[in-house]
């Protein structure tokens, strides 16, 4: 007899919790969402694919990273509010516990030369990486030029006029759904 | 002076602006930890933004080196809990709701609608990032490389930071 498939009650808060302390120790450069995709769908076969997508699209719709947010979505549908907070901790825990222990160095010996030098590069190399990050962004969710317009506008607004986030939000925001209103 | 209130509020606010990331909440976050509180400079905090991507996991973990910095390692855990929890409630409530919410027309506006504002907000950030961080002709060229190489191949963009700390390192090292 062959196993049946893992149903999504199958998954302990324990395995709940390693599994995303295994994907929040290894997703190096930011993307935390193909991880979360090999591993929970491809690997532990937790949640099929429509079921992922329709996740992602809920997190980039709210406010909150797509990494944290995909972590409370996927750990409520597996073991409810506790697998929620084992993943959300587990996806978290590693890179906290590194930026704290960098923090300290960096304020120790971050203004050494070498250290200098290497930050230069480094800063220099996060604004090449966020800037193909929010086009790669861009080319998947467009789908009409007036969307140009209404990136343009918040950029106007946040960069040029200095208004603060939330005001270009709800501004643009409400233009923006009141534009795509039910017809 | 104690700080943990000012840390907590500052995070707390700073996590519900990050629509569509962290960089979306980065123009603010400049403003409060720089301008208003003073607990770093400018420089320090593209620094410690730009160090945290190449750590592992969600790529906003910078926020406990803030906490630390100004509190102490109970400052840090303070930080992560306001920065990550409002947000984590938020999602699990609407995420119990969305599925109720699959026939109401409005969900497609608004998931339409704030879709390119996201985008611009993340974009928004990344130029507040490129004033302070490209201070010159080679910070320039590193950023355009790493923006080129990253469209065109799938290499880690972790490792593609780590280069251009070494070709800076290289390029500004005392001889």
């Amino acid at each position: 007899m062959s196993e049946p498939p893992a149903s999504p009650r199958d998954a302990s808060v324990g395995e709940i919790f390693f599994a995303f302390l295994l994907i929040g120790a290894t997703s190096f450069g930011g993307g935390a969402v193909a991880y979360l995709r090999s591993s929970l769908v491809a690997k532990h076969g937790w949640l099929d694919d429509k079921e992922f997508v329709e996740m992602l699209s809920i997190s980039q719709t709210l406010p909150g990273l797509n990494a944290t947010n995909m972590a409370v979505l996927m750990g409520d549908r597996l073991h409810g509010v506790r697998g929620s907070i084992a993943a959300i901790c587990g996806m978290c825990l590693p890179g906290a516990l590194v930026m704290i222990a960098t923090g300290i160095l960096y304020r120790r010996h971050g203004d050494r030369p070498a250290g200098t030098a290497m930050l230069h590069g480094v800063a220099a190399a996060a604004v090449g990486l966020v800037l193909a990050t929010t086009v790669q962004l861009g080319r998947r969710s467009f789908r009409h030029v007036v969307d140009l317009v209404f990136v343009a506008l918040t950029v106007v607004a946040v960069n040029l006029f200095h208004l603060s986030v939330p005001v270009a939000l709800l501004g643009v925001g409400a233009l923006a759904i009141l534009w795509y209103r039910p017809q | 002076m104690n700080q943990l209130p000012a840390l907590i509020g500052v995070f707390a606010y700073l996590s519900l602006l990050t629509m569509g990331g962290g960089m979306a909440a980065f123009p603010e976050l400049r403003i409060l930890t720089v301008d208003v509180h003073h607990w770093l400079t400018f420089p320090q905090l593209i620094h410690l933004y730009s160090v945290g991507q190449m750590a592992p996991g969600p790529n906003m973990m910078m926020v406990a080196s803030i906490g630390e910095w100004v509190a102490g390692v109970p400052g840090a855990v303070a930080v992560l809990l306001a920065f990550f929890l409002p947000t984590a409630l938020l999602t699990f409530g609407v995420g119990r709701l969305w599925i109720r919410l699959a026939t109401w027309p409005w969900r497609a506006s608004i998931q339409q609608g704030l879709a390119p504002v996201s985008i611009g907000l993340i974009l928004a950030g990344s130029i507040s990032l490129a004033e302070g961080a490209l201070t010159g002709w080679l910070a320039v060229a590193i950023a355009a490389a790493v923006f080129v190489v990253l469209l065109l191949s799938r290499v880690n963009p972790a490792l593609l930071v780590l280069c251009g700390a070494l070709v800076s390192l290289f390029a500004f090292s005392p001889r």
